[in-house]
């Protein structure tokens, strides 16, 4: 029962990332010369400002817009290969979806697997159990039958969560998961991560929630056009890097010297926020960057 | 008793009733995605853009459904054109370029009255159709309602999330032409029973009723067909005693439903919900 820690295990990339160009019918370059590899059993943040491209990378990777120049690959696989074989899910931002569309909980679930069914999407019991495991394994099993307008916040999120779950997809991009959702949603959705991580799977999330990223995150991809820095959490997520990444639109509060304390204790404390949960650096002290969590409650 | 059967000792009234029923079923499902889409402007659009085309066809001697699917798709070509190359807003594109249709194909029908009415088009006469005619519109219905009942599951995604459409190996832009091939065809099947300006309504109201009576996809589009159909028979049925226009009958009895609905749905009717206002006061000290 010894597993090794993801960044021992030999390096496969679940999803690579090799020069990529997108370019848009206008002109506008949206993601220039992008590279990087992520391991599969991984959880990945996704970090840059608004317009940095993130979108249209996610876009990039789900082939939704060819790219103009460099490849993309899903667990070895380009990218139509892999949709075809039903490797990717994606869970959409709130604002994405149709709340008032007609379909129930167990509906949009079931949505998961029709790559897996035959032409006409008749669900089979395999497909029936597959929505059930993973309604429960949501906590949602008990509102199945609700259309999906009815629920709060955080419950909207976990349908989409289960569809993935249900989709038994290798690799899962998530847009924005954390955007409106309470704290007690934004634990139970990472708790749910880092399960769907140590069955294996790659997940690449992109956020604006800078303090939660240290939670839960194995490795970051700053980026903004193109990948400023990449690497494991704690090396990579750094005030230098973010400062790069999101150039001077990053709210930046810094604490020091006489302000913070009456010893002769020289660290400053440092908040970074992209206008949701910041960042708090506290030090250096001893060569050394402490990444502390702030405090829930309040905001 | 016997007075409530005659309709049916006459063949024009028995085909009516039938092709109304048939029509009705086709336009009603395809209401269940118009009005979730917000797209019943387009239904509009297109049923006033083939116009032209079936006055072309008729005044040529082709097939009239060949002539509006060509103009159906023209026109909904031109839409996307003006969309992408100014800035106007989506609704000014829709309605600069299915008014130029349809006055075009006024136009044209005016041209050679003879061969074509504007009486017709604009207003239908399901009770005077020809045994060609309904030979076009049965085949046309038939093949879309096939068509559905086979892909709406694939519809229904590609309309609810586009991306997840992608992701399990759909094609959403096929998937939005086949739509629009389908409503092409409804909208001349529907043109004949109750006329251009009255097509609107069979491809919005039926879908806007069965929204108020569930919360399932698959429910409202069954529910949305058999209002179609149950409608478009009842509203032919209804214009042999009244002597109105039978697309005016249709269209009255669609929307008398939906304010039944509006009112009286189970969970999503304003009674319960006045009712529902009034407990909560109620219990309120």
């Amino acid at each position: 029962m010894n597993d090794p820690s993801p960044q021992d295990r030999p390096f496969s990339p679940g999803l690579a990332v090799c020069d990529l160009w997108v370019t848009y019918a206008n002109g506008v370059t949206a993601v220039r010369a992008a590279s990087f590899a992520l391991r599969a059993g991984t959880i990945t943040a996704l970090v840059g400002m608004n317009g940095s491209g993130k979108s249209s990378l996610f876009k990039a990777i789900m082939g939704f817009l060819a790219p103009a120049r460099g490849t993309v690959t899903l667990s070895g696989k380009p990218v139509s290969e892999a949709l075809k074989s039903g490797l990717v899910a994606y869970v959409p931002q709130a604002e994405e979806v149709d709340w008032t569309f007609p379909v129930l909980v167990e509906d949009v679930v079931m949505m998961g697997r029709y790559g897996r069914m035959n032409l006409m999407r008749i669900p089979r019991a395999a497909d029936r159990a597959a929505v059930g495991a993973a309604l429960e394994r949501v906590g949602l099993a008990e509102l199945r039958k609700r259309q999906i307008g009815e629920l709060s916040g955080g419950q909207r999120k976990r349908v989409f969560l289960a569809r993935a779950l249900a989709q038994e997809s290798e690799i899962i991009l998530l847009d924005e998961p954390f955007t409106g959702v309470d704290v007690k949603t934004e634990n139970a959705i990472i708790a749910l991560l880092r399960m769907m991580r140590d069955e294996g799977r790659l997940m690449l999330v992109s956020t604006h929630n800078l303090g939660s990223v240290p939670d839960f995150c194995d490795e970051v991809v700053l980026f903004n056009q193109t990948v400023v820095a990449q690497g494991p959490t704690a090396t990579t997520f750094t005030e230098a890097n973010l400062a790069e990444a999101f150039g001077g639109s990053l709210r930046h509060i810094r604490l020091g010297g006489g302000a913070l304390h009456d010893d002769d204790d020289d660290r400053r404390v440092t908040v970074l926020t992209d206008d949701e949960r910041p960042l708090v650096l506290y030090g250096p002290r001893d060569a050394e960057t402490l990444v502390k969590r702030p405090p829930e409650e309040p905001r | 008793m016997e007075a409530l059967l005659e309709p049916f000792a006459y063949s024009y009234m028995a085909r009516a009733i039938a092709v109304s029923a048939l029509v009705g079923a086709l336009c009603g499902a395809l209401s269940a995605f118009l009005v979730l889409k917000g797209w019943s402007l387009m239904g509009d659009a297109l049923s006033h853009a083939v116009v032209p085309g079936v006055a072309i066809a008729a005044i040529a001697g082709y097939p009239f459904a060949l002539g509006a699917f060509l103009s159906g798709l023209l026109a909904a070509g031109g839409i996307a054109l003006v969309r992408r190359l100014t800035s106007l807003k989506e609704d000014v594109a829709i309605g600069l370029v299915f008014t130029g249709f349809f006055a075009l194909g006024l136009m044209i029908a005016s041209l050679r009255p003879t061969s074509v009415s504007v009486q017709t088009i604009a207003f239908g006469n399901i009770l005077a159709i020809s045994d060609g005619d309904i030979l076009q519109v049965v085949a046309i219905a038939m093949l879309a309602l096939a068509l559905l009942a086979l892909r709406w599951r694939d519809l229904m995604l590609a309309f609810f999330d586009e991306a997840q459409a992608r992701i399990s190996g759909l094609d959403p832009w096929r998937l939005r032409l086949l739509f629009f091939a389908l409503l092409s065809a409804a909208s001349v099947a529907a043109m004949q029973a109750v006329g251009a300006i009255l097509v609107i309504a069979m491809v919005v109201t039926p879908g806007a009723t069965a929204y108020l009576l569930t919360d399932r996809f698959g429910v409202m589009l069954g529910l949305a067909s058999a209002l179609g159909a149950v409608c478009g028979a009842l509203g032919a049925y209804a214009s042999f005693f009244v002597d109105g226009a039978t697309g005016g009958l249709i269209v009255l009895t669609q929307t008398a439903l939906f304010a039944l609905a509006f009112l009286f749905a189970p969970k999503h009717g304003q009674w319960r919900a006045w009712r529902l206002r009034r407990a909560t006061k109620a219990g309120e000290p």
